[in-house]
């Protein structure tokens, strides 16, 4: 009950000001863009959205941060963290209020990108399992990069603090596991730590479900993240208070 | 209603509330006075669960905050020093929030918000952003969120900082007919608001109590003066170290 009155308050606040629409605009203009200029979605000649797919975890590991460093810093710089926390409410309660408003803005946005969907379903004969695959993958890698800038945000009272230390893990994620400094490792004959490197890093795993393939792996990999970070959130906003 | 023993709080090497024991009963209004770093603002804030306490025991209406904290926070209301809001919200939307929180719904939430609103005059203002709020109306909104359940148990740290002369009147008033059955507990460096609200005060010091008793006792013992004995009882340089206290 409690987790669902601070969801709707920062859902509120993401629609009341331009932070939700901004996110909605910028992500639908940059996906397409990168789908269209750099994915070559026409050169392709194939009914599947591997175009779209294939930048998307660069767009997220700005964008997500972007939309939710202010979860927590705001909370401690206008010290509203004190008002909340003199309420009959467990901050796990909290915590996960703000996570599934900031989810739910993500869910929204992915699902405003339906234009993509229609036009492979009719130029060809796409797989929509496929791309539904997909859209969960990407979806968990919102999760997950939410999850992560809301642990970072707990640590500060200033935003920008919060948005620079998120992108940088969002983007040590995302590029550990790309398949450039991956070569790179096994040219190197480091084939353990290319190994390491795949199994750490966002894209393998977001890559095989944008095939169609979300393994019981994957799955335990975001769901861990997630997990670790939002317990991560619960605890440093009580050690912050003793 | 409030009970707390030994109460001791420390900040590294730094202790902030040194053995600190009183208690507020009903109908009784405590005043908590002392310079600025006096540790009045740490009392609350672990008076109200905010903050941890280092040793020491904490009762509100029985319940103890150590191991009932969301049952003794439900008989609390608290209005925070720096009156921290929500400024994308409006006063009235703020207001719903709170109560929502509180545990309020339906009629009886709607009830309780245009309650507070009316108690601490804030119609003009209800359907405002508090972004674009003056410094009085951010304090009163803030006290409006302490008084929507009802609470048994009042904590106002600072309530008339930032007003006006003529709404630090209206508080006073308000926190001494709230007084009648409630306790409060309230703190203020200014000495005149003792006399004006207060059934009991304390002078709180480097984290003790260095004085303790109705207004005219204390005025008694400062020789007909609160200003002499404030002066007499404190120390001159209270240390401007704020910030060793965690970021609230």
């Amino acid at each position: 009950m409690k987790t669902w009155t601070i969801f709707k308050r920062e859902l509120s606040s993401y629609f009341t000001q331009p932070t939700a629409y901004a996110v909605i605009i910028i992500f639908g203009l940059l996906s397409t863009v990168l789908a269209f200029a750099f994915g070559h979605f026409w050169q392709r000649d194939d009914a599947s959205l591997g175009a779209f797919w294939q930048f998307l975890p660069l767009l997220l590991m700005i964008l997500v941060p972007a939309v939710s460093m202010k979860q927590w810093s705001d909370e401690n710089s206008s010290n509203t963290i004190e008002l909340l926390g003199t309420m009959p409410l467990k901050m796990n309660s909290a915590v996960m209020g703000k996570f599934l408003a900031a989810a739910l803005v993500w869910l929204v946005t992915l699902s405003l990108t339906f234009p993509m969907v229609w036009a492979v379903n009719h130029l060809g004969e796409p797989d929509n399992w496929i791309i539904a695959s997909g859209y969960i993958g990407t979806f968990l890698v919102c999760l997950t990069f939410i999850a992560i800038t809301t642990f970072v945000s707990a640590f500060t009272r200033d935003e920008v603090v919060a948005l620079i230390v998120s992108v940088a893990v969002c983007c040590l994620l995302s590029l550990v596991g790309f398949p450039e400094f991956i070569n790179l490792a096994r040219q190197a004959d480091a084939t353990e730590a290319a190994d390491i490197m795949t199994k750490i890093g966002i894209y393998d795993h977001f890559f095989q479900a944008t095939t169609g393939k979300i393994n019981v792996t994957s799955l335990l990999y975001f769901c861990g993240l997630i997990t670790v970070c939002l317990v991560g959130t619960n605890l440093v906003l009580k050690s912050k208070r003793s | 209603m409030i009970e707390v023993t030994d109460l001791t709080k420390t900040f590294g090497p730094k202790v902030a509330v040194d053995n600190l024991s009183f208690s507020v009963k009903k109908g009784e209004v405590l005043g908590f006075l002392g310079p600025n770093g006096a540790g009045k603002s740490t009392t609350m804030r672990m008076v109200t669960g905010f903050l941890p306490v280092t040793s020491g025991k904490i009762k509100i209406c029985d319940i103890p905050m150590n191991w009932r904290p969301n049952a003794a926070k439900k008989k609390i209301g608290y209005l925070p020093e720096s009156a921290p809001l929500y400024n994308d919200m409006t006063v009235q939307g703020f207001l719903k929030f709170c109560a929502s929180l509180r545990g309020l719904g339906g009629p009886k939430r709607r009830h309780a918000v245009d309650e507070a609103i009316e108690t601490c005059f804030l119609e003009n203002v209800a359907r405002q952003s508090i972004g674009t709020l003056s410094k009085g109306y951010r304090h009163r909104t803030c006290l409006a969120q302490a008084l929507l359940h009802d609470p048994e148990v009042l904590v106002l740290d600072e309530p008339t900082d930032g007003l006006d002369p003529n709404q630090k009147l209206e508080v006073r008033k308000l926190i001494k007919n709230l007084g009648k059955d409630k306790a409060i507990l309230f703190s203020t460096h200014i000495l005149e608001e003792v006399t004006a609200s207060c059934s009991r005060a304390v002078i709180v010091d480097q984290g003790k109590i260095v004085a303790d008793g109705t207004p005219a006792e204390l005025e008694a013992q400062g020789g007909g003066s609160l200003y002499d004995l404030f002066h007499k009882v404190t120390t001159f340089e209270t240390p401007a170290d704020k910030s060793e206290e965690p970021a609230a």
